[in-house]
């Protein structure tokens, strides 16, 4: 049996078009062996879940600075339960208070990066979540 | 000639030389310290430890330096600059409600400030309705919510029209929101030639940087050519397009590619505008300009410098203007978003100063200062006080407004203008050779050049070679958070409530046949301005008049570039 | 000096149970999973498939091969082609392949976005596959899923990829109908259309046909397949508008309905379908020797090269190791790891 590199999909959801940091990470983890699939800008909560169950990935990674943070991640956990998809890790960034951060880990969205966050520590994290047979090949 | 020049401003060869070797001898002794700034800009141009008048040997003070208010405007575009006025001081604020926005407005007017700039929020920037799905949860949060001209009477009530100049922030709907301006002014009483303001309507960095596109670009470069002709033609002394270089240097490009890519976005708009039939001394005195100021204090100086220039050699070589005011590069300044920091926030408030310094050094015309707690939500009334008293400092304390550009003929900030326009125009060489500005944007060139800048900008700070503080030196560990301003869910459910009491209450018929007549003249070629006024009277929605434009002109989406 | 981003992240083996009646369900993930499974060479899943084709009903997919440049706009006419089909009552399957990510690093799939108007479209689905570390490569994982798709009766399947005749994916070696994208783009002429093209184009779509330049791409291509070698099927050239969606691209859809209808007609539809299967059963064939070979000579390498490996000759140490996998596989009894005769003779 082969191995597979670890699958991440990415993507901005809300109407705001900031991709700077979605763009860094992505490239930053496709660079650390990650096979990222990035859905693009204005994505809405159900999309992205059918996205992530089509491309059966290991965890999404949302990039959101519009502050509809609070509606849109609930949204996202509340479809993949449905669609009975709860194993795909969900992780986030943005603008995020502190307060919010601790409510959306515990409604099950497991990581919230906020601003200043380096690429290392997102790379780090996503290795020690998703990443554990193998590790070290190529 | 070397014998013109004044015997002053001559390097002596030998102390240079001498100097030099004392300088890399005390190099040689000293340790080097564990954090050292790196010797290049943001834009990686590599820094000298010293300038001398070597450095200028062959400049012509006359043709590239000048006078102010005299071609080619390097040392700034006025004649007396902030002796006879002030620039203007211009804090960007919304949220909520068009109410609760027109509370803020007034307290800022109250505490002196000279003009009014709108945020929207994103429904707004994207031109749907407060009850449209895709905007759930984000009503009122980065802005205040605009649905139809009621709300546009609500944020200005109380506000004479004639006495505020405003400027909005707003693209792809650009011609919407001036519309129901224009009908508030009709409201109180003020006709259109008596008001002033600026419409950002740059359409071209949303494809390039800010990604709040609508339509596919030719159309969208219609409606922005619709509003120039409007504004030419019925309100003489509005701003019809800020050119934004802004967006994009947030997006992360270097100071150089903000440079490049916001002119090329301004030669564009006057090639559309002769395009169109416009005589270019007709619309070019009204284009403006907006630019970020980032931390590399003199690089953003250049920056401001060679701008000018730039725009008044091209202004008049390449599109033959005659009209002096065509040459002028008036611009408006914020201070970087992305430089601030949400580790110790109390931080920004220096980076905010020193970059509105820098501003005000590269002759900017109006400023817009950011609070120090904008990295983590919408500032706080006393946040966003603080913000505006930074810039009455440097305006009345510093001493800094008395002199026009103080840094002209320095040589450092000389060498480095000159050499920001000579990497601005290599740009330029390149986006001619790939076709223009639009063929750049569809080849991804642009969004290619940012990603890159972006992607390396961050390694250099996880390498520690590039070093901020707070972020990646002289951390701490014991940090308080700071309070926040709180937009709860209400203010969307309030929105949303007065938005379908407004369909309720209006006249469908006259609605749906405003929508009808924009639609037809949509597939025409007429100017789309009047139609849209008359939809706004009539009390459409914002989301319902792109969407019936959005009929006709069909949806863009990109491909993305990283 | 670039931050220190080497680790290659592996995730385990492919471990979701294949679940058989998900799948003849329809269940999305279910599919999802076998798509995994067979990018990860689950022994599992092809039992799996075989049992799904053997009670699938109807035709079969008609798979429509998409390639051409980058920024030829594959992409966007994906995203036309698809809404035609669906709205045409069809089901559409995309698989977007991108050949040109590194073997043994990650990838950075992109091609989705311009189809996520779809995404909540029950009737279609998406993936996006990048080379990969598993048995065989991309082109035969991308033919197996073919196939399942195929099993579960999606009707259009469309394999998306980027770049002809240089690529791991011979487009040609999977699909019916094979389409290549050109452009009237500055400087694009049809020079540079690689060679070979002719042979494996059944539909030529210039797009971007509202730029100045369309009519003499069209034109020069008509003209460069007129001089190739005549074959019952006339290779069709056809513009196309990508940006305009469905509208822009009805001419194309029609002449890949006119292809699928020849290959019905003529019988060659299942003349192609059986040179495909005997090459691919080839290219696994390739694929497996290939490994198995690397396990013998990571086992007993240097042996197989004789004492003066320097003057091993490779095609008679390939011979040897040939034999020597055949004498493993028909003797499953012989004691792993010891030596081949012949080498110890010399």
């Amino acid at each position: 049996m082969g191995r597979r590199p670890v699958r991440i999909l990415t993507a901005k959801v809300g109407l705001d078009g900031h991709d700077r940091g979605v763009k860094v990470i992505s490239r930053a983890l496709r660079d650390a062996g990650v096979e990222v699939i990035y859905t693009g800008l204005h994505q809405t909560p159900a999309q992205v879940v059918e996205a992530a169950i089509q491309e059966d990935v290991d965890g999404i990674g949302i990039s959101l600075l519009s502050g509809a943070h609070m509606t849109l991640f609930p949204e996202v956990m509340r479809l993949l339960r449905e669609r009975h998809a709860e194993d795909i890790v969900v992780f986030g960034g943005g603008i995020v208070p502190p307060q919010d951060v601790e409510a959306l880990r515990a409604l099950g969205v497991d990581e919230v990066f906020t601003p200043g966050t380096s690429i290392q520590a997102i790379v780090e994290y996503v290795d020690r979540r998703f990443g554990h047979v193998g590790a070290g090949a190529g | 000639m070397l014998d013109q020049k004044a015997p002053g401003l001559l390097d002596d060869e030998r102390e240079l030389e001498r100097w030099a070797e004392r300088y890399r001898a005390s190099r040689e002794r000293r340790p080097a310290p564990a954090f050292l700034p790196l010797p290049e800009t943001l834009s990686g141009l590599p820094i000298e430890p010293l300038y001398t008048p070597s450095s200028l040997r062959d400049q012509d003070y006359a043709a590239t330096i000048g006078y102010p208010g005299a071609f080619p405007y390097t040392r700034g575009v006025y004649d007396s600059m902030y002796r006879d006025k002030l620039f203007t001081m211009r804090q960007f604020a919304g949220f909520g409600t068009a109410a609760a926005t027109n509370e803020r407005y007034r307290f800022l007017l109250e505490q002196g400030q000279t003009g009014l700039s709108v945020a929207f929020d994103m429904p707004t920037l994207m031109g749907r309705d407060s009850d449209d799905p895709v905007g759930l949860g984000e009503v009122g949060r980065c802005g205040v919510a605009i649905d139809s001209l009621e709300d546009m009477a609500r944020l200005f009530e109380g506000i004479d029209l004639r006495s505020v100049t405003t400027s909005m922030t707003i693209n792809s709907p650009a011609a919407i929101l001036l519309a129901m301006y224009v009908a508030v002014g009709e409201r109180q009483g003020v006709p259109a030639e008596r008001l002033g303001g600026t419409l950002q309507n740059d359409i071209l960095k949303e494809y390039i940087a800010q990604k709040e596109y609508i339509f596919p670009p030719q159309p969208s470069m219609r409606l922005v050519t619709d509003v120039v002709a409007f504004c030419a033609a019925n309100i003489p002394s509005w701003h019809p397009i800020s050119i934004s270089g802004y967006h994009i240097r947030e997006a992360g490009s270097t100071a150089i590619q903000e440079l490049a890519f916001t002119l090329a976005d301004g030669f564009a708009y006057v090639e559309a505008g002769v395009e169109r039939g416009l005589p270019v001394d007709e619309f070019a005195p009204r284009l403006s300009f907006f630019f970020n100021s980032h931390m590399d204090f003199f690089e953003e100086v250049a920056k401001y410098r060679a701008a000018r220039r730039i725009w008044a050699r091209r202004m008049r070589d390449r599109y033959g203007a005659r009209d002096q005011r065509s040459l002028l590069m008036r611009f408006h300044t914020q201070t970087a978003g992305c430089s601030l920091t949400a580790q110790q926030v109390e931080n920004n408030v220096a980076r905010t100063a020193l970059e509105a310094l820098a501003a005000v050094l590269g002759g900017t015309q109006s400023l817009h200062t950011n609070a120090m707690d904008e990295v983590l939500a919408l500032p706080t009334a006393k946040a966003a006080q603080v913000a505006l008293r930074t810039q009455q400092i440097i305006a009345y304390e510093t001493g800094v407004t008395a002199t026009i550009d103080p840094l002209g003929g320095s040589y450092f900030v000389e060498e480095l203008t000159n050499r920001m326009e000579a990497e601005a125009e290599r740009y330029f060489a390149e986006i001619d050779a790939r076709g223009g500005v639009l063929a750049c944007i569809e080849q991804g060139f642009f969004q290619r050049e940012i990603a890159d800048a972006a992607f390396r900008y961050q390694q250099q700070l996880d390498s520690g070679r590039r070093l901020v503080v707070g972020v990646n030196a002289f951390t701490s560990t014991d940090e308080q958070q700071p309070e926040l301003l709180h937009i709860g869910p209400e203010v969307e459910a309030e929105q949303v409530a007065s938005l379908r009491q407004l369909r309720e209450r209006r006249d469908g018929t006259s609605v749906a046949n405003a929508l009808d007549r924009l639609q037809e003249a949509a597939r025409g070629d007429v100017n789309l301005m009047p139609p849209i006024l008359d939809c706004c009277r009539a009390l459409a929605t914002e989301g319902e008049i792109v969407g019936a434009l959005r009929e006709v002109f069909g949806t863009y989406r990109e491909s993305p570039s990283f | 000096m670039g931050t220190q981003l080497g680790t290659v992240l592996v995730r385990s083996p492919y471990h979701g149970p294949v679940e058989l009646e998900a799948l003849r369900r329809g269940d999305i993930r279910a599919v999802a999973r076998a798509i995994s499974a067979i990018e990860s060479a689950d022994p599992g899943i092809f039992p799996a498939i075989a049992e799904l084709r053997r009670g699938r009903a109807g035709d079969g997919s008609h798979v429509v091969g998409l390639t051409g440049a980058p920024g030829s706009g594959k992409s966007t006419l994906a995203d036309a082609l698809t809404a035609i089909w669906r709205a045409a009552g069809r089901r559409v399957a995309v698989l977007a392949v991108d050949p040109n990510s590194p073997f043994t690093g990650g990838a950075l799939l992109g091609d989705r976005v311009r189809m996520q108007g779809h995404a909540l479209d029950p009737g279609v689905f998406i993936r996006s596959m990048g080379a990969r570390g598993h048995l065989g490569g991309l082109a035969l994982a991308t033919r197996a899923a073919v196939r399942l798709l195929d099993a579960l009766g999606w009707e259009m399947v469309l394999v998306e990829t980027v770049g002809v005749g240089q690529s791991e994916l011979e487009i040609c070696e999977l699909a019916d109908t094979v389409v290549v994208v050109a452009t009237p783009a500055a400087g694009d002429s049809v020079q540079v259309i690689k060679a070979g093209i002719t042979e494996i184009a059944d539909v030529f779509a210039v797009n971007k046909a509202d730029l100045p330049g369309a009519d003499r791409v069209a034109r020069e291509l008509r003209d460069m397949l007129r001089l190739s070698a005549a074959s019952e099927w006339r290779t069709l050239v056809v513009k196309s508008v990508a940006a305009q969606g469905p509208e822009g691209v009805a001419e194309l859809a029609s002449a890949i309905e006119a292809h699928h209808g020849h290959l019905r007609e003529s019988g060659e539809g299942e003349a192609r379908a059986r040179r495909q299967l005997l090459e691919e059963v080839v290219g696994l064939v390739e694929a497996r020797a290939a490994v198995e070979a690397r396990e013998v000579l990571a086992r007993e390498g240097e042996a197989f090269l004789g004492p003066d490996p320097e003057l091993a000759q490779p095609e008679l140490v390939a011979d040897l190791l040939l034999a020597r996998i055949a004498a493993t596989r028909s003797n499953m009894g012989a004691a792993p790891g010891s030596p081949p005769g012949p080498l110890r003779r010399s």
